[in-house]
């Protein structure tokens, strides 16, 4: 089997193949290669991303105990009652102190262990801050690769200003709980500014018509400014995951701002994705060179001027950068 | 050792509603560094399987405290050989009479711990056997 010998190339080559097919195996394989950022994730992707561009990106996010995964759980269902296949990344966060995780959000999602056309992936954070883990969107690109229709990328839990799931998402829907906050919390800048669906889950509970009414009116446009995102007003919904009341409109919902965005803000959302991730990419590029054998030094001792104080951390960086462009030359 | 940490699927099989010892092994070995995907009461051996290809875990350790583990267990252990994940390191933890055990390793299950073992007995015991996922 070339999945397991052969180049990194050859071996993302078998595994990205495999994937499309239907290898589910193979495609739990590829995901775990670009959550360790190895050389076969990198070849992969090479394969990957000129196929991918077809799914529905759509992310989920809002504070802790909000329903996210209920939610999610109940997207799937009428999704594939609709016939569509569906692909999940639900991350959690990492320890800061141990580096270890607890993955729960599988717990909320068990009905679809037959159904081939579900993949439920939990990904640690492992340090990124984001509310997604570093490797989510390009997970999100492997599964939309494979040929899912729809790819729900589940945050953790987030506070008010974990916006980076609107870079990697088309669809962003923010979770809300009824009476988490008043008007003033529904204007601050942050996590609503970037909805494009707002959603008031549990909506069986006492305050969720009101808090769903304060929403609607505090986050219709304050006059024409033009500058905010897309300009649109964000539908606010009420859904009850568990029941599954809401779900259906939340589906429709989903599907029209899709189908509105491929006219609308979509070339320039899909720009800033492609910078966030060619940025990441670049980061992760230049703390590699730094920490290979040339620089190693260097880089260890700038780092240890700037901890005793005898230098900044800006000319440390310009005189990196330097050593960078030495090593370019040389 | 690599510098990634482990991923366990700890998991629930049959109908018994006890999930505590579960949850603080969950939490434990999220405390000894392993990335723990916790899956919750009643799973079905199609569920686990499922779940572990899904995750691709180095590791599945079931609680089980119904007495079923007879029934359940090895039928796990098939079905992970069957999809190609026959390298899963298996344990399993709970109520489990001595005579089981070597069936259970038979079986392929690699780790029985039994009521009175520590979190530290069980990380130490998956750091030294599981083969990490390599792509």
């Amino acid at each position: 089997m070339t999945e397991t010998s052969g180049t990194p190339a050859e071996r993302a080559a078998a595994l990205a193949d495999a994937a499309r097919a239907g290898d589910r195996r193979a495609l739990a394989r590829l995901l775990t290669a670009v959550e360790n950022h190895t050389a076969v994730a990198e070849q992969a992707m090479r394969i990957l991303y000129p196929l991918a561009g077809g799914a529905h990106i759509v992310g989920i996010t809002g504070p802790p105990g909000a329903g996210k995964s209920t939610l999610v759980a109940a997207l799937i269902a009428e999704l594939r009652a609709a016939g569509r296949t569906v692909a999940v990344v639900a991350v959690d966060p990492s320890s800061p102190i141990t580096g270890g995780a607890l993955l729960g959000d599988r717990v909320r999602m068990q009905s679809y262990a037959s159904d081939d056309r579900v993949f439920i992936r939990s990904m640690a954070s492992r340090g990124h801050a984001g509310g997604l883990a570093a490797t989510s969107t390009t997970a999100a690109t492997v599964f939309d690769a494979a040929g899912f229709d729809i790819v729900l990328l589940e945050t953790v839990g987030t506070g008010q200003s974990e916006v980076e799931v609107a870079a990697a998402a088309d669809t962003t829907v923010v979770l809300e709980a009824p009476e988490m906050g008043d008007e003033v919390q529904a204007i601050k800048a942050g996590l609503l500014e970037v909805a494009d669906i707002v959603v008031v889950n549990k909506g069986d509970r006492p305050g969720a018509q009101r808090t769903a009414a304060q929403l609607r009116a505090m986050l219709a446009p304050a006059g024409d400014t033009g500058r905010g995102r897309s300009g649109r007003r964000p539908e606010v919904l009420i859904t009850t995951a568990m029941t599954g009341d809401g779900v259906p409109e939340l589906l429709a919902a989903l599907d029209r701002h899709r189908a509105a965005g491929s006219a609308d803000d979509a070339p320039a959302a899909r720009r800033a994705r492609a910078a966030a991730q060619v940025r990441a990419v670049l980061v992760e590029r230049l703390w590699d060179r730094l920490a290979s054998p040339a620089l190693a030094g260097e880089t260890e001792a700038a780092l240890d001027a700037v901890a005793r104080h005898d230098s900044d951390p800006y000319a440390a960086a310009d005189a990196l950068l330097a050593a960078l462009g030495g090593e370019e030359k040389a | 050792m690599t510098d990634r940490p482990l991923k366990v699927l700890i998991a629930k099989p049959g109908l018994d509603g006890h999930d505590r010892g579960a949850k603080v092994l969950a939490r434990g070995l999220r405390d000894e560094g392993f990335e723990v995907v916790y899956t919750g009461l009643r799973q079905t051996p199609d569920m686990i399987v499922t779940a572990a290809l899904q995750e691709d875990v180095d590791v599945v350790g079931m609680s089980i405290l119904s007495g079923a583990h007879m029934t359940l267990v090895p039928r796990v252990c098939e079905q992970l050989r069957a999809k190609g994940l026959g390298d899963v390191l298996v344990t399993v933890g709970g109520i489990i009479p001595d005579d089981d055990i070597e069936p259970l390793r038979v079986a392929g299950v690699s780790g029985v711990f039994g009521p009175g073992t520590t979190i530290r007995e069980v990380a130490d015991f998956i750091r030294a056997n599981a083969t990490p996922r390599e792509a």
